[in-house]
């Protein structure tokens, strides 16, 4: 983003990063890697490890084993240069109900060193501003309803230039309007070459924001790429017709996709969908046919992000916990 | 909300002349150099007093921390009240040493209601404070967000047990000034005789009061820096409150069993009456430097273990 040909290096790297409380694994090896200048999406159920994953980045709790490194620095050894330069909202806004709005930011702004005093006033009034508080500047916190301290906790991760913003579940307890306005903000931060992290559980909001995405489950990483990229596998799901169903399941077995059903439930019917992006529809056609395998119909349907983000994570309450 | 604003206040502003920043040795990395459009406060931090600062702003407009320090002002008030009353109906008996003197001089109302604070109300109000430093903060959530601005562990716990102090001295003033302006209203000042039995002047009575004040708020920053550490254990506040005050007063009671008399001198409660050896001339300084010693030992110890407790501790509020 400064023409430098940097234009590559990641903005937030984890390798092996592992988080473990007592004997539960929260966060198992995972490898993030968040180009610059991108829009993020970290996607997953609840409980699947993206706050846990959010803190150990920005250094609140320590990894129990492997790295993370924010602009190529090591986290959490240099936290005190990285995180100035980091804008944040984790699990939620929090703040002192009995100072007001401003004073509030006031406050947040003075514990990091590199925020100069003289442009505090200024730079909190602009932040406020931005996220359509003015009005409510000098009304107490305790006062504020959920979406008002959302924004607040949102005009608090812009009270200084930042390269990096990390957003958990920005929209939660918004209306559409502060949705769209956070969206609308999202994206011309983006503009401006600001990284944007958001975690979320929104599909809709991830398609309609992010240029790449990241999907976890159970503390593991399941997909990771650009949104076309996740497309491309989550989209397509190969249905087949087939009297020998069962040598048909066996092939795909063998060519490494994951067909539905067990070998004694067929009904002429296998469908799997299509998770090895490399693996064209032609090839695996031929590869049915060179076993002998007669085709009665072959479709390449295509699904929804939302169907592979349920089928990656799984349906209902059988969320894997 | 327009999505064109500019957050970023302009490079122009942001060095600004009156800017306290002082250049810290601390080289850029190339990565960080790479990505800061090499603005000038990445290279500068301030010294950081802004922090200490907004935490004194936050104590101070809590109406916790004023309805603590009426409270303690209120004593010596109430006392003065009721021996006012209790002499014109034939003179007070017994009670409190200093008691009886309230009525020839209204300084000593100070030192009756010191005495009287001393062993459960101080310690409840620094209790309060002390507790609350670092699992208020995790409690209300804004510990996370001190901490990724980055505040800095170590700058945090300074700056939580430094505003833990000037309350331990703020509570102590509250108690001698208003002792000292409710004596005078109700009783009159004068030369005041001292334990050594030497008279003193109405000036130089009110420099040992203060003496006296600064006696009990060091008494007082031992039990703070307990405090400080049991804060560092939680996220629930009121819980640390709890057990800081109820850890001052079983050392009291333990303080008090002759059976263990040779854990006495390692207590933090020790010395916490000790202070009439302020009261002689020429004044006699054993207690005071046997006693900042041994706070000063306790802060050390606590200090030391709050950090190493808070500089590994997850953040998980």
């Amino acid at each position: 983003m400064n023409g430098s040909g940097t234009s590559a290096a990641l903005a937030i790297e984890t390798s092996g990063l592992t988080k473990r409380f007592g004997r539960q694994t929260a966060v198992g090896s995972l490898d993030l890697a968040v180009p610059h200048g991108s829009v993020f999406g970290f996607l997953g159920p609840n409980g699947s490890g993206k706050t846990t994953t959010i803190r150990v980045m920005l250094g609140l709790a320590g990894a129990s084993s492997g790295r993370v490194r924010i602009f190529g620095q090591e986290m959490p050894g240099h936290l005190r240069s990285v995180l100035p330069q980091v804008g944040a909202l984790i699990e939620g806004p929090a703040f002192y109900p009995f100072l007001s709005g401003a004073s509030n930011l006031h406050r947040l702004d003075t514990a990091d060193r590199h925020a100069p005093a003289a442009t505090r006033r200024r730079r909190v009034g602009e932040a406020l501003e931005r996220v359509g508080l003015t009005h409510a500047a000098n009304k107490k916190v305790r006062a504020y309803s959920l979406g008002m301290k959302q924004r607040l906790g949102i005009a608090n991760a812009l009270l200084m230039p930042r390269q990096l913003l990390v957003l958990d579940e920005p929209t939660n307890g918004l209306d559409p309007q502060g949705t769209r306005e956070v969206r609308s903000l999202v994206r011309s931060l983006a503009g401006e070459g600001t990284t944007v992290f958001v975690s979320s559980h929104l599909l809709s909001e991830v398609e309609q924001i992010c240029s790449h995405a990241a999907v976890m489950s159970a503390g593991k990483l399941v997909a990771q790429g650009t949104l076309d990229e996740l497309r491309r596998v989550g989209l397509t799901h190969l249905s087949i017709q087939t009297p020998d169903a069962e040598a048909a399941w066996g092939v795909l077995r063998r060519l490494g996709l994951e067909p539905d059903g067990s070998e004694a439930a067929f009904d002429g019917q296998v469908s799997t969908p299509m998770n090895r992006p490399e693996l064209l529809p032609e090839d695996i056609a031929a590869a049915l046919v060179a076993d002998g395998v007669r085709l009665r119909g072959f479709v390449v349907e295509a699904g929804s992000l939302e169907d592979r983000y349920v089928e990656l994570t799984g349906e209902g309450f059988d969320v894997v916990q | 909300m327009s999505s064109d604003a500019q957050p970023v206040p302009a490079e122009a502003d942001r060095q600004s002349p009156e800017s306290v920043d002082r250049p810290v040795d601390r080289p850029v990395a190339g990565p960080a150099g790479r990505l800061a459009p090499a603005t000038p406060e990445n290279n500068r931090p301030s010294a950081g007093w802004a922090l200490f600062g907004s935490e004194l702003s936050v104590l101070f407009r809590r109406l916790r921390t004023w309805a603590m320090l009426l409270a303690l002002a209120a004593v010596p008030v109430l006392i003065a009240v009721v021996v006012r009353l209790a002499a014109d109906e034939g003179g007070p008996g017994g009670g409190p040493p200093f008691l009886n003197q309230i009525t020839q001089n209204g300084l000593f109302v100070a030192l009756t209601g010191l005495v009287v604070s001393i062993p459960l109300f101080l310690p409840l109000t620094i209790s309060v404070v002390a507790g609350d430093t670092i699992a208020g903060e995790a409690g209300h959530g804004t510990l996370r967000y001190l901490l990724t601005a980055p505040a800095g562990r170590l700058r945090l716990l300074a700056v939580k047990y430094g505003a833990a102090v000037v309350f331990c001295v703020a509570a102590a003033l509250a108690i001698v000034v208003a002792g000292a302006v409710i004596g005078t209203i109700l009783f009159g000042t004068g030369p005041v005789t001292l334990l050594s039995g030497d008279t003193i002047g109405v000036g130089e009575s009110l420099v040992r009061l203060l003496l006296v004040a600064a006696y009990v708020a060091l008494s007082l920053a031992g039990l703070a820096a307990i405090g400080l550490f049991i804060s560092t254990l939680t996220e629930v506040p009121v819980g640390a409150m709890a057990t800081t005050a109820v850890l001052a007063v079983v050392t009291q009671i333990v303080g008090a069993l002759p059976q263990l008399e040779w854990l006495h001198p390692w207590l933090f409660t020790h010395y916490w009456l000790s202070f009439a050896d302020l009261l002689r001339q020429p004044i006699s300084w054993d207690a005071f430097g046997a006693n900042a010693l041994l706070q000063g030992g306790y802060i050390a110890v606590f200090c030391a273990l709050a950090y190493s407790r808070f500089s590994t501790k997850d953040v998980l509020s």
